[in-house]
C-alpha cells in the first residue's frame, strides 16, 4: 500500500469540530471509543453491539430529523455487515446524511484480522454502484476537512471510506448504558421523556 | 400461484383496518420486507406521503431504522413475513438494550396449510424466537382478532416502550389476498 495512512483520533476529531447540533451515530468498538475521546455529547448515539445497525440508526434518524445533520461513524467490519443497507440508504437517499467509514482493513477488537476491504473490497466504491450522490475514499486531512464541510452542507448523501492506520489507541469508553444514551440524545433533541 | 383455499366473505376488512390502525397511532414510518399478507398496508402507505416507507433488503435493518426514528421522536412499524423474524434475531439487543418501542406485524408461514416445508422450520420458530429475545406476541387467526390485537400492541409498543410482535396467521391470510 503506497497511501500515507490517517491516524483515527485526528481523523475523528476533525471531522466533529464545530459540530453544533450534528447528531452522531458510532458503530460498535473503536469508532465509539474514538468519539467519545473527540468529547462526550448528548446528541451521540454510541453503540456497543448490534454489529451491522449503525448505518440504518443513521438512516432513521435523518428521516424523522431532516433539519438536522446526521453523522454515522464507523468501521470497514461493521459496514461490511450491512452491505444492504447501502441498498436500503440509497432509496432513501436523505440529502443530511453522512456515512464515515474508518478503514484500517481489520477487525480491530477481535484481534486484528484482516478484514474484507484489508483485501481488496472497496466500500466507498459499494456506496457509488448504488448510487450514493457523494462517495470518496480519503487519503489526507485535507480530504476529512472536506468531508466535515459537506456534512454541514445537507445538500447529498454521502460515503466516505477513510484509509486510517491499525494502530491501537487507548480505549476511550463510553457508557454502555441504552436507556441513558436514548433518553439523552431524546432529551437534546427536546422530546418529552 | 394457485390457490385452493375458497373465497369466504367476511365484514371485516382487516387488511385496510392495520393502516388505519397505524394511522390513528400516528406511525410515521414503514419498513418493511415485501409480503402479500402485508399488500394492502404496503400499498397504502406507500401511497401515503406523511409516512416514510422504507423497503428494507433484510428484515434485520428494520430494528436500527426504528431505533434512529424514535430517537428522532417518530413512530414506526416493521412489516415482514415469519421467516424474516429470524434475520433480526441479534439485532433485537438494540431495543432490549436501549428500550425503543418496538411494533411489528409478522404474517405467518407454515403454520397452517403451508405447501412449502422450507417454510416450516422458521414458521415454526417463529414466536418462541421473538419470545427468547424479549419480544411480547399476540396470535391473530380471525379477521375480527386483528384490530384488538394491532391497537393493544401498538399501545404497548408506543406508551410503555416495549417489544411488541402481532403474528397474522395462515388461516387468517389464506382466505383472502392469495387468490388472484
Amino acid at each position: 500500500m503506497t497511501e500515507a495512512l490517517l491516524k483515527r483520533r485526528d481523523v475523528v476529531a476533525e471531522l466533529l469540530k464545530d459540530r453544533a447540533e450534528t447528531i452522531v451515530v458510532t458503530g460498535l468498538g473503536s469508532s465509539s471509543y474514538d468519539v467519545m475521546a473527540a468529547g462526550d455529547h448528548d446528541l451521540n448515539y454510541y453503540l456497543w453491539g448490534a454489529m451491522g445497525g449503525a448505518a440504518m440508526v443513521g438512516l432513521g434518524l435523518a428521516k424523522s430529523r431532516p433539519n438536522h445533520n446526521v453523522l454515522v461513524v464507523t468501521g470497514d467490519g461493521e459496514m461490511l455487515m450491512a452491505m444492504g443497507a447501502f441498498a436500503t440508504i440509497a432509496v432513501q437517499a436523505p440529502k443530511n446524511l453522512t456515512i464515515a467509514i474508518l478503514d484500517n482493513g481489520y477487525y480491530g477488537e477481535t484481534g486484528m484480522q484482516l478484514s474484507h476491504s484489508g483485501r481488496g473490497v472497496e466500500l466507498d466504491k459499494v456506496a457509488a454502484s448504488v448510487k450514493f450522490d457523494w462517495t470518496a475514499r480519503i487519503t489526507d486531512m485535507a480530504g476529512v476537512a472536506d468531508l466535515r464541510r459537506r456534512v454541514h452542507a445537507r445538500d447529498a448523501l454521502n460515503c466516505a471510506a477513510i484509509a486510517i492506520d491499525a494502530v491501537e489507541v487507548e480505549r476511550v469508553l463510553p457508557s454502555r448504558d441504552g436507556v441513558y444514551i436514548k433518553n439523552r440524545v431524546k432529551a437534546a433533541l427536546g422530546q418529552i421523556l | 400461484m394457485t390457490r385452493t383455499t375458497p373465497k369466504t366473505k367476511s365484514p371485516i376488512n382487516w387488511q385496510s383496518q392495520v393502516y388505519d390502525i397505524l394511522k390513528e397511532f400516528h406511525v410515521k414510518h414503514m419498513a418493511y420486507v415485501p409480503d402479500a399478507g402485508h399488500a394492502t398496508a404496503i400499498d397504502k402507505f406507500e401511497a401515503d406521503n406523511e409516512v416514510t416507507s422504507v423497503v428494507l433488503t433484510t428484515e434485520e435493518e428494520g430494528i436500527p431504522y426504528l431505533a434512529g426514528a424514535s430517537l428522532g421522536g417518530d413512530r414506526g412499524v416493521l412489516l415482514m413475513q415469519s421467516s424474516g423474524v429470524g434475520n433480526c434475531i441479534n439485532m433485537l439487543s438494540l431495543q432490549n438494550n436501549a428500550r425503543f418501542p418496538l411494533l411489528m406485524l409478522i404474517t405467518m408461514r407454515g403454520d397452517w396449510a403451508e405447501f412449502n416445508q422450507w417454510q416450516n422450520p422458521m414458521g415454526q420458530a417463529t414466536e418462541a424466537a421473538l419470545n427468547l429475545m424479549g419480544v411480547r406476541t399476540w396470535r391473530a387467526d380471525r379477521p375480527e382478532e386483528v384490530e384488538p390485537l394491532v391497537r393493544g400492541a401498538a399501545t404497548m409498543a408506543f406508551d410503555g416502550d416495549q417489544a411488541c410482535a402481532v403474528l397474522l396467521g395462515q388461516r387468517l391470510i389464506g382466505k383472502k389476498e392469495w387468490t388472484k
